[in-house]
């Protein structure tokens, strides 16, 4: 099998992230954005984009 | 969502230049390395039973629904990895029908081809009615078009890309349901004040349910007396009905997970694989039952939205108007759990004690409501929609390889070339989901599928394990043997639900209609007792049928019984890579989870 899964699955994960992270972005402040006093969209869209572009990184570390 | 469409789309278009044989197609051509491997075998089984079921069972049961994990699954993955998997593998059967045949006889393997064919069906069905319904919520699209929708993207990536395709979706669920659920644990965890919070407030609620303030927050302490612990089973039925007979059962004999496994492309990469499924899977409480937990004590005004009887009613109705609203619910200590409502009144379901019945299907659900602002909860519905999505894919894939090998070839067409065989695993796949659209339906009708589904595994698979547990480990079984033991394994299930009811319940598919001779206080303790019967029947009369027919010449065995096969060696292998040290690992990590929460 020749499809690294790493290569798709880094790329939708830090796609996913930049959308999340974009959209928190844009809505910070806004009611009904931060449960318990995070603002979650934000923090957790960087928490993806960090695990795609991982992924993405262990892709081009093994070529 | 659309993101992720896309994504399964693709992976199964990419994946058609890959798949020429009909090896290919059913076993990935035995090519995929063992982290993957390992991921797809969890993932097969992250359905909309353990995503959902595991929270309502969370919020119905508390931290003791973790035996699931620290006593059924982990041990019994690593006697899967350590102990079956060489025989599975290295016999070169194609499914775990194929090995019965190999070992016993034809009559066992048609058996066990036909009940596993019926039971992946059912449960691709149950998948399929969670994804319907949740496609329905979201999109306001109506139930039929919804079930039709799912089916085909479902049907798409399998029918392109077959057993790979469907391996490489279920990784992406796996990162996609850990990353959708995390943050829900974690700021659920913040609103109640963490771990010591929420065991104070589950004190509460055991107390005001007539149990010790621990019963909800600690796995073992309770379980001296049945009527001592909210399962309402004592360790005794426990460690023998799920730890050993329904969990072993399951995981070493049900081929929608061994089959992940079986493609792998070594016999070390085999035998790691349930070893590094055990890993993630021994967390899995923390991600898919403290959400239910939490969702029965949380405040519905902690999150973002306010998770009162109107988002309840919203998320049960499957045209989202066509339910009146419930009243307010009366039960104090529900935190965001909805009560169960009559679906012709409208009107919250009350037991018998007169307290009103609470729907836990809808725990999780409401908790990723509550708390997920409009961004997140994409990514959280996302993670629920990859669950049934996964589950779907998984029993169709089973199934297609069980019909194709098991059934079609062996009985109806024996000697065609193996294009014809591939193009017969598509067409299959597209027969099983067509009945999957059906058994859908049927699910629809139900109010308590999920126990009638754990129901069907102590008939089907508790037997099963008594028969390969003879057939690997004692040479002397016979395929007579395995098949009576079979049949009087399934005989004695039925009897024994036949006899006995859960407290409160009525007769019929609950049990109790050959007579009442016992009760039990829970469903779960009822089917750990029927799953025990069953496993002992089968094993006795298997062994007692061996005695008195032929057995097969020991010539014939290697490969297939312990003792007749070379053990398998990793001599390349560093010590920490090899399977027993893996699995040494995981059992002391097990152990000490039991002991943090004893």
């Amino acid at each position: 099998m020749t499809l690294d899964i790493r290569l798709p699955l880094g790329a939708f994960f830090a796609l996913l992230g930049a959308l999340l992270t974009a959209y928190g972005a844009a809505t910070l402040g806004e009611p009904a954005t931060a449960p318990t006093g995070v603002p979650i969209d934000l923090v957790w869209g960087a928490v993806l984009l960090a695990f795609g572009f991982g992924l993405l990184a262990l892709v081009r570390r093994g070529r | 969502m659309l993101l992720y469409f896309a994504f399964v789309l693709g992976i199964g278009a990419t994946l058609r230049r890959y798949v020429h044989t009909s090896e290919d197609f059913f076993l990935s051509g035995r090519s995929i390395p063992a982290w993957v491997t390992g991921l797809a075998f969890i993932s097969a089984n992250l359905g909309a039973q353990e995503v959902i079921g595991m929270g309502a069972s969370g919020a119905k049961y508390g931290i003791a629904t973790s035996h699931f994990y620290w006593v059924g699954a982990i041990p019994a993955m690593i006697f899967l990895g350590l102990f079956m998997m060489p025989f599975y593998y290295g016999s070169r059967a194609r499914s775990v029908p194929e090995y019965l045949r190999l070992r016993f006889d034809e009559k066992t393997r048609a058996v066990n081809a036909v009940s596993f064919a019926v039971m992946t069906v059912f449960s691709s069905g149950i998948s399929l009615y969670a994804m319907g319904k949740l496609l329905n919520l979201l999109l306001g699209w109506s139930f039929d078009a919804s079930i039709l929708v799912a089916a085909c993207v479902v049907l798409v990536y399998i029918f392109l890309g077959g057993l790979t395709s469907a391996i490489y979706n279920e990784v992406l669920q796996f990162f996609l349901i850990v990353l959708g659920f995390a943050p829900l644990v974690l700021l659920g965890l913040r609103a109640v004040g963490g771990w010591p919070g929420l065991s104070a407030r589950l004190a509460e609620h055991a107390t005001a349910r007539g149990f010790a303030a621990g019963a909800y927050t600690r796995s073992w302490a309770f379980m001296g007396h049945a009527a001592a612990n909210p399962v309402g089973v004592e360790w005794f039925g426990l460690v023998m009905g799920l730890g050993f007979v329904l969990s072993f059962g399951y995981w070493c004999t049900d081929f929608l997970v061994v089959q992940r496994a079986m493609a792998a492309n070594s016999m070390t990469a085999a035998r790691r694989t349930p070893l590094i499924a055990a890993v993630p899977k021994m967390l899995f409480p923390f991600l898919v039952i403290v959400p239910g937990m939490l969702a029965l004590v949380v405040s519905p005004t902690s999150g973002v939205r306010n998770a009162g009887p109107a988002a309840a009613a919203t998320i049960t109705s499957t045209t989202a108007t066509n339910l009146p609203q419930p009243p307010p619910t009366s039960a104090p200590a529900s935190g965001v759990v909805p009560p169960k409502l009559d679906r012709r009144t409208g009107a919250p379901l009350h037991d018998a004690a007169g307290r009103v019945v609470l729907d836990y299907d809808l725990a999780t659900p409401m908790l990723l409501v509550t708390f997920f602002p409009a961004g997140l909860l994409g990514l959280g519905l996302t993670a629920l929609l990859a669950s049934f999505m996964s589950g779907m894919a998984g029993n169709v894939t089973a199934f297609n390889t069980v019909w194709t090998y098991d059934l079609y070839q062996s009985y109806l067409r024996r000697a065609a070339p193996d294009s014809h065989y591939l193009a017969m695993g598509r067409y299959a796949t597209i027969v099983g989901v067509v009945i999957s659209i059906a058994a859908a339906y049927v699910a629809a009708s139900f109010n308590n599928i999920m126990d009638f589904l754990q129901l069907v595994f102590a008939f089907v698979n508790a037997p099963l394990f008594a028969t390969f547990a003879l057939g690997m480990f004692w040479k002397r079984a016979t395929g007579h043997g395995a098949f009576a033991g079979l049949l009087a394994g399934t005989l004695a299930a039925a009897a024994h639900h036949g006899l006995s009811l859960p407290v409160g319940a009525t007769v019929g598919v609950k049990g109790g209609y050959l007579g009442s001779l016992t009760t039990y206080p829970s469903e779960l303790a009822q089917t750990f007792w029927t799953a025990i019967v069953a496993w002992t029947a089968c094993f006795v009369v298997t062994i007692l049928v061996s005695l008195v027919t032929r057995p097969r010449a020991p010539d014939d065995l290697p490969g297939l019984v312990w003792g007749l096969t070379p053990k398998p060696t990793d001599p390349t292998l560093r010590w920490y890579q090899r399977p027993a040290a893996l699995a040494v690992l995981v059992l002391a990590f097990t152990l000490a989870l039991n002991l943090v929460f004893f």
